[in-house]
């Protein structure tokens, strides 16, 4: 009630404004962080759909092996190793990127990609190993769901790897200007993204498997 | 990869050969017939009239948020044409279908009949046309010039117009899907559904699905940080908050579709575990993820058309709407309660008592904020100064027609009564009674309304009228016999029938179909009509209805750049307001307005995602890998360009600006 006439009055004894006379503008790029937020939450359902199925059907083994009989948790470890260091690296990239140093973005830009090369090629070798000694994702609904799982998130940071070598050239190409800086920041937030829904794997997959 | 034993692959076609045509099938062969030579004469008359340019600069290309919900509509009506020609086929198979009658399908092309006729309707009907009108709507009513990613919002529609596409090569180059419109596995697997149909079924959803799911990030984004100064979220109109809630809804559930699409065909072309009937894969694993995404789905449908039937009902009560508060947290709490009702598709899946009883109480519980609406909008039409125009006859229909679908939806919420209705043709009249007498009257409702905003003359309200009592009569006498027949207990999908006491129900339902026909065809004649008479209809001032919200502060068609000035808003009907309280246009002072370039990428990624999708569907693998790659690399491409901006001059919004005070002061 208060309120109302507390509007009533300002009506009353001021006559109101209906536009703006200076251009009320919204900044180019302005709803990027927001929107790019908003599609990593969508990307993450993804990521929760494949949980869910590896966590209905990641038990049923089909008198195949068993996470017991094939996970190298050392290997893994190195691999969670890789990831983890290439965030950190990544962070630096965007620390030099604010105090504006180019070169040293792009240092600190080429030693996150080298990580994330690493980490892909250890993945890889796990996955090349494990269909070697016959257990391919067709043997069982664990192994579907545990090759799906896994290698989602390995093609996530393929193209995160495009996109930052992508990114990488039109550094070199046009400095960090607005544009850029922004693209950076959405990569950053999909490789630290990235990086979340690892330790989820690791201990989602590989941690608990050993367990079950 | 693919386990090649079993299908022959030639490197070049992959497994396309010339008997994947279907040119022994004389119905499928008189459509092609008919398509192509209705194509020639399009391409004939867009060429004699020199309307490519027109069409690639002003259209295709455009980012302007107007027209790309134009082209939504278009694709949409477009659609529902062959929608509805599937819909018409189904019920005249099913009225001959008796006493050893075959009827004229046989099983293999009635199966795909039904499926694409589901799939069309809401994928490429019901979603175009909600997409389209949100698109049209949203900036203006909350004062924008554009959405929040214009080129992106280009992207997603050529992106829905190639899942549509696929769907419209799979009639003539192979086959659809035989499933059902959710593909069920085993039924939809490797194993039992060899051929093509499924195949061109996950692609077209894939392709269709970036596009809605990107659209849905888009118009959020928009609502969230592109609203005119004094708008608070309590301020928003009605259709923008049941939109707001639906692009949530579409961000939070098309990703489980992607990904339960992508699981269904590494099932299909990797031969993985997922869904099959051994080797520990689950089809119920299946049929749980689809409806997660599916339940939610019906709501992105309706939740925009309460929306819709909140302006308009306060439009043509003359007042202000009742309840607003309620109606926003009616709008949100169904937002919230879709996602927990999923499993009452599948009562019958034996999960027990107590998980079905969740599941039933949930699903009533939905009832409740629903009811809340209708008796917000009858009491904002009580004591209301109500006009009968058309938008106002499409909400009264719907209100009487909804209803009943609405408490036929609580009986099957019902689990004990479940066992007894599930996937009876009951189910089938049910969710039609929704559909078409919630989502599809109130699109009718809004396409009515806002017609005039769009193209600044009105439709023809007697062929409007016709069109009105055709659909309504129509859709009554074609869907209660399905009641009937339901509680009789016959299925759904069925081809022929032996008890003859059913077919005077077919007969019935057959000739509501053709009164539902004859609605569409009044439609498309008062569209024609109306444009032939649009000097009569024509409206000049912007504000046809008397409206009520901030669209109908600009003229018809609004200006590129929507509005010369951002508007300041004071109240929930804003431009209620401002027509109270004196406002008066500002006549000078314009300046240049900061707008976005029209882009032709949209289209050309679109274009390639088809041919991945064709390539994928024929195992073509060299194609496959070769449009990948040029998808990838025209994307990249696109990212090179960081001059996607531009400014209309000062003189241009003075001209345009001018030219509507002239009309204004009506010195025509």
């Amino acid at each position: 009630m208060s309120i109302t006439l507390t509007a009533e009055r300002s009506r009353t004894q001021q006559a109101p404004v209906f536009h703006v006379v200076e251009e009320h503008a919204h900044p180019e790029g302005s709803s990027t962080m927001l929107g790019f937020w908003i599609y990593l939450m969508s990307d993450c359902l993804i990521f929760a759909v494949l949980f869910a199925t590896y966590g209905v059907l990641g038990g049923n083994y089909a008198a195949g092996p068993s996470p017991k009989d094939l996970f190298d948790l050392p290997l893994v470890a190195l691999n969670t190793a890789m990831l983890l260091f290439s965030s950190i690296t990544y962070g630096f990239a965007m620390l030099a990127m604010e105090k504006g140093r180019v070169s040293q973005t792009q240092l600190w830009l080429a030693v996150t990609g080298l990580f994330g090369a690493a980490f892909l090629a250890i993945e890889l070798y796990e996955f090349a190993h494990l269909i070697h000694i016959g257990a391919t994702p067709q043997r069982s609904a664990f192994l579907s769901s545990f090759f799906t799982l896994v290698g989602t998130h390995g093609l996530h940071v393929t193209f995160g790897l495009v996109w930052l070598v992508t990114l990488m050239v039109q550094v070199n190409k046009r400095g960090l200007i607005p544009a850029n800086r922004r693209r950076l920041m959405c990569l950053s937030l999909f490789w630290h993204f990235l990086d979340v829904i690892w330790i989820g794997v690791f201990t989602f997959v590989y941690l608990m498997g050993m367990l079950r | 990869m693919i386990d090649t034993s079993t299908v022959a692959t030639h490197p070049l076609f992959g497994r396309l050969t010339l008997e994947s045509f279907p040119y022994h099938e004389p119905i499928v062969v008189a459509t092609f017939v008919a398509v192509v030579l209705g194509g020639i004469a399009l391409v004939a008359a867009l060429s004699y009239f020199r309307l490519w340019g027109y069409l690639w600069k002003e259209w295709f290309t455009t980012v302007d948020h107007k027209r790309i919900g134009i082209m939504y509509m278009v694709l949409g009506l477009i659609m529902l044409l062959r929608g509805f020609a599937d819909a018409i086929m189904m019920r005249l198979q099913q009225a001959i279908a008796f006493g050893g009658s075959e009827g004229y399908l046989n099983a293999h092309h009635y199966d795909q009949i039904f499926t694409a006729h589901g799939v069309i309707m809401i994928f490429f009907v019901a979603m175009p046309f909600v997409t389209g009108l949100m698109n049209y709507v949203v900036p203006l009513q909350i004062g924008a010039r554009d959405v929040s990613f214009p080129f992106l919002n280009n992207f997603s529609f050529w992106m829905t117009v190639g899942g549509a596409v696929l769907i419209m090569v799979s009639l003539f180059v192979g086959e659809f899907a035989r499933t059902g419109w959710l593909a069920y596995p085993p039924l939809s697997n490797i194993a039992y559904s060899p051929e093509t149909g499924v195949d061109y079924y996950i692609w077209a959803l894939q392709i269709a699905g970036v596009g809605t799911t990107l659209s849905g990030i888009n118009l959020i984004c928009t609502i969230v940080k592109m609203r005119a100064p004094g708008m608070t979220m309590m301020k928003m109109p009605v259709f923008t908050w049941t939109s707001l809630c639906t692009n949530v809804l579409i961000v939070a559930s098309f990703p489980i579709l992607t990904a339960t699409l992508v699981l269904l065909s590494l099932d299909r072309y990797v031969g993985t575990n997922f869904f099959t009937n051994d080797l520990g894969g689950s089809p119920m694993m299946y049929v749980n993820l689809i409806w997660i995404w599916g339940h939610p789905e019906v709501y992105i449908l309706i939740l925009p058309v309460f929306g819709i039937f909140s302006e308009v009902t306060s439009t043509f009560s003359g007042k202000k709407l009742f309840g607003y508060t309620s109606m926003v947290y009616a709008t949100v709490v169904i937002t919230i309660l879709s996602y927990l009702v999923w499993l009452h598709h599948f009562f019958t899946m034996g999960s027990g008592a107590s998980v079905n009883s969740f599941f039933g109480i949930t699903t009533m519980i939905i009832s409740i904020p629903t009811g809340a609406k209708i008796f917000n909008w009858l009491f904002t039409m009580y004591r209301g100064r109500i006009r009968f125009e058309l938008p106002m006859m499409w909400t009264v229909a719907f209100m009487l027609t909804f209803v009943v679908g609405g408490m036929t939806g609580v009986l099957l919420a019902v689990p004990p009564a479940d066992f007894v209705l599930h996937n009876s043709l009951f189910l089938i009249a049910h969710f039609h009674n929704v559909i078409i007498g919630g989502v599809l009257f109130g699109l009718f409702a809004g396409i009515y309304y806002w017609w005039p905003k769009a193209f600044g003359f009105r439709l023809d309200p007697f062929w409007g009228k016709v069109s009105f009592w055709c659909w309504v009569v129509g859709f009554w006498v074609a869907f209660m016999p399905l009641y009937v027949l339901g509680l009789m207990g016959v299925t759904r999908r069925l081809r022929v029938f032996e008890d003859p006491s059913l077919q005077i129900w077919f007969q019935i339902a057959a000739v509501g179909a053709v009164l539902i026909a004859a609605g569409i065809g009044a439609f498309l004649l008062q569209i024609a009509v109306s444009v032939w008479k649009r000097r009569e209809l024509v409206d000049r001032t912007g504000d046809p209805w008397d409206g009520r919200t901030l669209e109908w502060a600009t003229s018809s068609p609004p200006p590129d750049y929507n509005f010369a000035f951002t508007p300041m808003i004071h109240d929930n009907d804003a431009w209620w307001d401002m027509k109270k309280r004196g406002y008066k246009r500002p006549l000078g002072g314009y300046k240049a307005i900061h707008m976005p370039s029209n882009s032709g990428t949209g289209v050309i990624l679109a274009g390639i995602s088809v041919v991945l999708g064709f390539a994928l569907v024929w195992y073509i693998w060299w194609l496959a890998a070769v449009s990948f790659v040029a998808l990838l690399a025209a994307a990249i491409h696109h990212t090179f360009n960081y001059h996607r901006d531009f400014h209309i001059p000062a003189d241009v919004v003075v001209r345009t600006e001018n030219e509507r005070t002239r009309l204004l002061s009506g010195q025509v």
